[in-house]
């Protein structure tokens, strides 16, 4: 529903600013070159991005994403300390960051979902320290290798669309670390639960 | 460290290859089955884009575009956000086709190898989709009371915009 407000402000200030600035007849033709352009964007990621899919496919069916799950259980029992009492819960979060991190975006958010609606049970609406820590993991991103950046790369001419990976490793991890400790903080601040 | 960039893919695709065959697992079957389904997610995203790239086209024709970067020019030049990305920034948090749509225009009108189109390129990877995934989690949950996981998120947001244009000046040097 957002985007749909920002479309709109978008489109309806294009239009004041094309004729304050007597620039209509660039975003007349701005519009249809825009339209245009999706399409062939479109097309010229397909490549990198169905090779990317496939790839992680083969991860998911190797076992690899299993496996990636297990090495996570540790970390999660310190950063979930009750949530992680329930088995169930820790399966689902554990699967929820692996698939976060092979950007298997589509297979993270049910997984996320699962594990957040056991954690929300029985505390009457109100979101625990715990599923906030979890809802900041999943609104930060932690993909390995972003795929769809790199495709939309190579799709404007980029020749090294992944010479950018160690830039956004570091990036995330910044980012990640920050909503972790501003979620902490905040939780001591209003009286944790 | 560029070129560390440049090992991960034909070390990943032939590791995993491997791995599977070691393991007995048709891998070809499923890279294939995998295409498959990544060109059911384009079919998704192009609706999207040509909605959101025909827009965001002239919002940059009008001259809106530089305007609401130099609004916000102030603020980002005090972060070392470079003050082209503004449009992305706002765009990220509500809709990831809208951010690919900015990015990807902001990597035609700068170029990727350049410092804004790198920019954009490591800010739209190392942050998400953030009150789109808020209202997902919160609303299957049945949570009302969100406490304080929108201001964290957005510290989240935040840090990584910055630290995607620290990044890019210290792997690529700056603009």
């Amino acid at each position: 529903m957002e985007i749909t407000w920002v479309w709109t402000g978008m489109v309806t200030l294009s239009l004041l600013f094309g004729v304050v600035f007597g620039r209509l007849d660039a975003v007349a033709s701005a519009a249809l070159e825009g339209a245009r352009s999706a399409v062939e964007l479109g097309i010229s990621m397909a490549g990198v991005l169905c090779l990317w899919s496939g790839v992680m496919e083969m991860m998911n069916a190797c076992g690899i994403s299993a496996g990636l799950a297990r090495c996570f259980r540790p970390l999660l029992r310190r950063l979930l300390p009750n949530a992680s009492r329930d088995e169930e819960t820790l399966a689902a979060v554990s699967a929820n960051v692996s698939a976060n991190l092979l950007g298997l975006g589509n297979a993270a958010t049910p997984l996320g979902i699962r594990a957040a609606r056991r954690m929300a049970r029985g505390c009457g609406g109100t979101a625990s320290d715990e599923l906030c820590l979890l809802v900041v993991l999943n609104t930060a991103s932690i993909q390995l290798i972003p795929a769809t950046i790199a495709s939309v790369r190579s799709a404007a001419g980029c020749g090294t669309p992944f010479d950018i990976l160690p830039a956004v490793w570091l990036a995330s991890v910044l980012s990640v670390t920050a909503g972790l400790l501003a979620a902490r903080l905040l939780s001591r601040k209003g009286g944790g639960r | 460290m560029r070129d560390l960039g440049s090992l991960v893919i034909p070390l990943l695709l032939s590791a995993v290859a491997v791995y599977g065959l070691g393991k007995r697992v048709d891998v070809y079957a499923a890279l294939t089955h995998g295409a498959e389904e990544g060109l059911t997610v384009l079919l998704r995203v192009i609706p999207a884009l040509v909605g959101l790239l025909t827009a965001v086209s002239m919002f940059r024709a009008s001259g809106a575009m530089e305007w609401l970067s130099g609004l916000l020019a102030p603020v980002l030049e005090l972060l070392g956000i470079p003050e082209e990305t503004a449009p992305l920034l706002l765009v990220r948090p509500v809709s990831g086709n809208g951010a690919l749509a900015v990015a990807s225009d902001l990597m035609r009108a700068h170029g990727p190898d350049s410092y804004v189109g790198r920019v954009a390129a490591v800010m739209l990877g190392s942050t998400e989709t953030t009150f789109y995934t808020i209202a997902v989690y919160f609303g299957s949950a049945g949570i009302t009371k969100t406490r304080h996981t929108v201001p964290a998120a957005l510290a989240a947001d935040l840090t990584g915009f910055a630290a995607a244009a620290l990044a890019v000046r210290l792997f690529f040097g700056g603009p």
